[in-house]
């Protein structure tokens, strides 16, 4: 008797809970922009290091804030700020990019531009190829280094896991809508450059930060992969680093973001960390990778 | 001592009470655990069926995952097909080393066994999966690419990094259920005139099987939910496992991978939910499966 009424009042307890849960989620977007100096940061961890860094800065000027940034990948930061269960919604893409998200709901901030390149293994001794060649290898429609000047081998392709920010500029830049062949994924740009270090034959991209000795960045026709042709959009490959708020926010996180936008912070930490500074870009683009000039 | 103090309960019996509160409260936590990781793991994993319309039997039987594409498809069958596979091929190398290996701790030298090789099984218990990852990564792939060529990656490498890491969980399992032999039957066994070899074939073994046995599904368990580990040396290709060569990928490493780069509530997202929702069924199925051993231990 005794026992069940104590199994009873654990199972009412835990119900109650769950309902707690569930109600804070809808009153949580209200109260955050009513009230404390709490900024909450979640998302894409290739945008991350960018953060914290901004983050550490930031609490040094503003002693009462406490801006809280944790990774999660996009997907989780756009879904979780469009709940409005977090201050800021970290982003490689655009929200109209992500299905599911509904983008009118939110507000992008960009902070960022992060350039990324094909990258290979020297032994392929290809340095450089076509757009149309680079879409082809994606394909699976050229499948040997030899059909590129390169040595007799076969080709490795290394993708980006479906939905990460790296591979959706990838595909918006150089697929253009074609089916990537079936191949290895990876999420971490750390694994993709182990890989494509150690594997002969093996192909994918990486953000320009990742960029070591070992492997090799190609050039797409004839240009080179640096942040002054990133600026141009001579360089196509490339995309902004988002940070998506709600419509109403705070007065802290308006400074939190107009801070890291600022010249100062643009010139010194986005770029010492290999980002490109928003400042620098001749060319904007929108969320349908159209490119206009400024 | 007055009539009020007789009347109220001593402290000693407040104590009493305070202690079983405290014991219920500490397991009800467990148990509320329990209950809402399962109905989140179930309310979240149902949604590919009930809400995205995927109907169960084809998400068990095929093997395209194209969640994002425009003409969706989410099959399961490539991933759970090579989690079993890697699994219980790392048992089955696992499995018996880890037994011979108790085997000499407990029986042929308890000493260096308790005092050399015990405490290596424990150290290696307690290295993180993705050191194992790492090491896998960097050094079996490409061994494994060298012998036998392809890109090293795959099923193979997989299976050897799983058997590593389950063979100090099975290992210490299987000291203890050895240990739990009692003594007066291997004396009657020598007595009898039996030779090592004999006493632990037909004693030891013999009265230790069941434990035995659960200390290889644990490993198996344990060996089913690994997700960083594999995830780094499996390829992470969505494809049947055709040979042990070919790169693929298991529920966890699916998981693992994407997660963080789905959006709440889209069907690419639910997917993996159902994906998560087929590894605790299959935990609690192992974990079935271990306590019907532990019960017929108990009848003999």
């Amino acid at each position: 008797m005794k026992k069940q009424l104590v199994i009873g009042s654990l199972f009412l307890l835990g119900l109650t809970l769950l309902a707690g849960c569930g109600q804070q989620k809808t009153t949580s977007s209200t109260e955050n922009t009513t009230k404390s100096t709490k900024v909450i940061a979640v998302g894409s961890t290739a945008l991350q290091p960018l953060v914290e860094e901004a983050a550490k800065k930031f609490q040094t000027d503003h002693p009462k804030t406490s801006i809280n940034v944790q990774g999660g990948g996009s997907g989780t930061g756009l879904s979780q700020v469009a709940q409005g269960a977090v201050t800021i919604g970290n982003s490689d893409i655009f929200a109209e990019a992500s299905q599911g998200i509904d983008a009118k709901k939110i507000v992008d901030h960009q902070v960022a531009v992060v350039g990324m390149a094909p990258v290979v293994n020297p032994d392929t001794k290809v340095k450089n190829v076509s757009l149309a060649q680079l879409k082809q290898i994606f394909t699976g429609k050229i499948t040997n280094w030899r059909e590129l000047g390169g040595k007799d081998e076969k080709i490795v392709v290394v993708n980006r896991a479906a939905g990460s920010g790296t591979r959706a500029t990838f595909e918006a830049s150089v697929l253009k809508g074609a089916q990537a062949v079936k191949s290895q994924e990876q999420d971490s740009n750390g694994t993709v450059q182990q890989i494509v270090k150690s594997t002969p034959g093996a192909i994918s991209y990486l953000a320009f930060s990742y960029f070591k000795s070992g492997i090799q960045p190609l050039a797409v026709d004839g240009v080179q992969p640096t942040a002054k042709n990133v600026a141009t959009n001579r360089w196509q490959i490339w995309s902004y680093e988002h940070m998506y708020t709600q419509k109403k926010i705070t007065s802290t996180t308006q400074k939190f973001i107009k801070y890291i936008q600022s010249s100062r912070f643009q010139d010194t930490i986005v770029k010492k960390l290999g980002y490109i500074s928003i400042h620098d870009m001749e060319v904007v683009k929108d969320a349908h990778n159209q490119v206009s000039e400024k | 001592m007055n009539l009020v103090e007789l009347k109220s309960p001593s402290k000693e019996i407040r104590q009493d009470h305070w202690g079983k509160i405290l014991c219920y409260a500490a397991t009800g936590v467990l148990l509320l655990l329990l209950l809402t990781m399962m109905y989140f793991v179930f309310s979240k994993g149902i949604r590919t069926f009930t809400v995205d319309g995927v109907k169960v039997w084809k998400f068990l039987t095929t093997s395209q995952w194209e969640p994002t594409s425009t003409t969706p498809k989410v099959g399961a069958l490539a991933l759970i097909s090579t989690s079993f596979l890697t699994t219980i091929l790392a048992a089955v190398i696992a499995a018996p080393i880890a037994i011979i290996i108790a085997i000499y701790v407990v029986v042929i030298d308890t000493k260096i066994g308790t005092k050399l090789i015990q405490p290596i099984v424990e150290l290696l218990l307690g290295i993180p999966s993705v050191v194992y990852g790492f090491v896998g990564l960097t050094m079996l792939v490409p061994l494994i690419r060298r012998s036998f060529g392809g890109t090293g990656f795959g099923i193979l490498a997989g299976m050897l990094i799983l058997a590593l890491m389950i063979l100090p969980t099975i290992t210490s399992l299987a000291i203890e259920s050895l240990r739990g032999v009692d003594r007066s039957y291997w004396n009657f066994a020598y007595t009898l005139g039996g030779t090592t070899w004999q006493v632990i074939t037909h004693v030891i073994l013999k009265i230790a099987a069941p434990n035995l046995i659960i200390a290889v599904i644990y490993g198996i368990a344990r060996a089913f939910g690994e997700a960083l580990a594999v995830q780094m040396v499996i390829g992470n290709t969505i494809q049947m496992p055709i040979n042990l060569l070919t790169p693929t990928a298991t529920l966890t490493s699916k998981l693992t991978t994407d997660i963080g780069n789905t959006v709440a509530g889209t069907l690419a997202n639910d997917a993996l939910w159902s994906l998560a929702l087929i590894l605790l069924l299959m935990s609690l199925a192992f974990n079935l499966i271990a306590k019907r051993f532990a019960k017929r231990r108990v009848k003999s």
